[in-house]
């Protein structure tokens, strides 16, 4: 036994401290990281009201009050990310809920397992592959000399052939497509495995009172799984002011003739601050988003919270 | 009455598997015309474009590939070092701060709780964290570059092995091996490892798929080719299809890019990029579901 250990019998206060430092010591990796990696780029953030030198350094830089804010939003980029942002998010949202939601349900009614574990799987394999890869399958089937639907579909029916990369008017039902096409089945699997969890006894119930089928999925089946579906709602809601930058950035090829349809607060972010070197712009624009996506993430956490206490973050 | 019933029943399961037979397509099918694209003959492809079915094979794509393997073989190294290095110290970092939260005894566990909570929150974004990891951490063009930022830690991980640890470990365990004299780190390593293998697996699982596929990193704190993971490489490509070529110095430069067969070596590398996933989906794939499922539960 440890001189250490004798010494904190004597003393319950420090035997206290004691018992617990081991404890404190293991959280220390993970707590400095968090430090780092998280709450300094918050303090950070204020780099957003300085005129940033980097001779005199984030200290000696100068205040700039609300200078960068008002560039940022005297342009049209401001209006043009935060609408492509909330508007995209919010068709994603109800898309993808709405075809996961009936997919779910269909999957439910699938009886051979083989076929279920095949459909489960095959679903859930875009979600595995990178934005990167995603833009190579895209540009497989939209390039503009060799892809899918040009030389296949359009060529083969007489049609003219489309400079997909160059036409902003295709682009919100590609993106929709795409993001549908990464991210569909992997909430399909989750409101799978609720539904899968409700009471079988409900339906034994159902039938017996001679429901058929299609009453039990409107009067069963989605009632209950209504709570999750709210909750993933407001959670995702919760990120409205976040976009997939992989998505916007990656599979137009950053094409310049389509930022009106494709430009959203991420990506306008990264080309202000690694393009084009502008750290006022990118600083103004990522501290608007920050402060924004934390007063949306907040709010819907709070009606989370009232609704169901287990599935909100606090 | 039962034979309509029976009947309706059939005709849900006739629709749900035509829909999922025609989803499940549809997942697949552009991971198969990419296949299709990267064995057909070059000039196949610039003369019909990409098929499901060429109508001549060939396999320059991947002859130019081998020649150029030592940049592959690189990427890959890069990128499988970089996934197990990252998810072994992530897995390690996390457990040791998500078990003491985990301890009810612990005094201040709430404030500590909220610490991490809050990182999922609030977050300072792109342009500080880039001017932290490169101006004060120089972190620019180094391996680090890859694991650390963003990618170690996860708040949402972090909870996810609290709220495991918190249900599936019994006090009693815990107490007993105190009577045992364990100090804390051997508790957790010995005792908490051995109970919490699910969990641990899947984080493990969930993390090594994000670091694997993880490109934006490089995108934004490299720019030496020699670091490049298979993603980067890949993104590389994506925008200049000449970089294969150029990487190669001198005269054999020119030939390389003159004998660049361009149309299908992009799709031959993307193979080589998303086929290790691939062949390793069936075996990760039960995990896989079952963490989707976990992960549900909290957010």
């Amino acid at each position: 036994m440890s001189g250490l250990t004798i010494a904190a019998r004597a003393d319950p206060g420090r035997r206290r401290r004691a018992k617990y430092w081991t404890l404190y010591l293991m959280m220390v990796p993970g707590l400095l990281y968090l430090f780092v990696n998280n709450y300094l780029p918050m303090i950070g953030l204020t780099i957003a009201f300085k005129d940033l030198d980097f001779a005199k350094g984030f200290f000696g830089s100068p205040w700039a009050g609300f200078k960068n804010f008002a560039y940022l939003f005297a342009t049209s980029d401001a209006w043009q990310i935060t609408r492509n942002t909330i508007l995209y998010n919010l068709v994603f949202i109800t898309f993808n809920t709405c075809c996961a939601l009936c997919a779910a349900i269909l999957l439910n009614e699938v009886r051979s397992r083989g076929a279920l574990k095949l459909y489960q799987s095959s679903i859930l394999v875009p979600n595995l592959i990178s934005m990167v890869i995603v833009s190579y399958l895209v540009m497989a089937f939209l390039s503009s000399d060799t892809g899918f639907i040009n030389k296949t579909i359009l060529a083969g029916t007489g049609r003219q052939m489309i400079s997909w990369y160059n036409e902003p008017k295709y682009w919100p039902f590609i993106l929709v497509f795409v993001n549908a096409w990464k991210n569909v089945g992997f909430l399909t699997v989750i409101f799978y495995a609720s539904i899968i969890g409700i009471d079988a006894e409900l339906y034994e119930a159902a039938r017996i009172d001679g429901a058929s089928k299609t009453k039990q999925i409107f009067n069963i089946t989605l009632p209950q799984i209504t709570p999750l579906v709210v909750m993933m709602l407001l959670l995702f809601i919760g990120k409205i002011f976040y976009a997939d930058f992989g998505l916007f950035y990656q599979v137009p090829l950053n094409s310049g003739t389509l930022y009106d349809a494709t430009n959203v607060i991420d990506t306008y972010v990264y080309r202000a601050l690694i393009q084009i070197g502008d750290i006022s712009m990118s600083s103004a624009a990522g501290f608007y988003q920050s402060v924004v996506g934390f007063v949306t993430v907040l709010g819907s956490n709070l009606i989370v919270r009232k609704i169901s206490p287990d599935n909100a973050l606090f | 009455m039962r034979n309509t019933r029976d009947s309706e029943g059939r005709s849900w399961g006739v629709v749900a598997n035509v829909v999922m037979i025609l989803a499940t397509a549809v997942c697949i099918l552009p991971v198969v015309l990419l296949l299709m694209a990267s064995i057909t003959d070059e000039s196949t492809i610039v003369r019909n474009g990409y098929s499901f079915f060429p109508a001549k094979f060939g396999s320059t794509a991947y002859e130019y590939l081998m020649v150029r393997k030592a940049t592959i073989l690189r990427a890959y190294g890069i990128s499988a070092s970089v996934t197990v290095v990252g998810t072994c110290c992530g897995l390690i970092v996390m457990s040791m701060l998500a078990y003491p939260l985990s301890r009810k005894d612990l005094p201040h566990r709430h404030l500590f709780t909220f610490l991490v909570v809050f990182t999922m929150l609030f977050n300072g974004g792109l342009v500080p964290t880039y001017l932290l990891y490169t101006q004060i951490l120089h972190i620019k063009n180094t391996i680090l570059a890859l694991i650390v930022p963003n990618l170690l830690v996860g708040g949402f991980y972090v909870l996810m092995l609290k709220s495991y640890f918190t249900s599936s470990i019994p006090d009693a365990v815990i107490e007993s091996a105190k009577l045992d004299g364990l100090d804390d780190f051997r508790m957790l390593f010995l005792i908490v490892y051995p109970l919490a293998t699910p969990v641990l697996a899947t984080v493990a699982l969930l993390q090594g798929i994000s670091y694997w596929n993880d490109w934006f990193n490089g995108l934004i704190y490299l720019t030496d080719s020699k670091l490049f993971s298979i993603q980067n490489l890949l993104n590389r490509i994506l925008m200049d299809v000449q970089f294969m070529a150029s990487s190669t110095m001198g005269a054999e430069a020119v030939s390389a890019v003159a004998n660049l067969p361009s149309v299908t070596v992009r799709m031959a590398i993307a193979v080589l990029g998303v086929l290790p996933m691939l062949i390793a989906y069936p075996f990760f794939q039960k995990h896989f579901v079952r963490g989707i499922a976990m992960g549900s539960v909290k957010g």
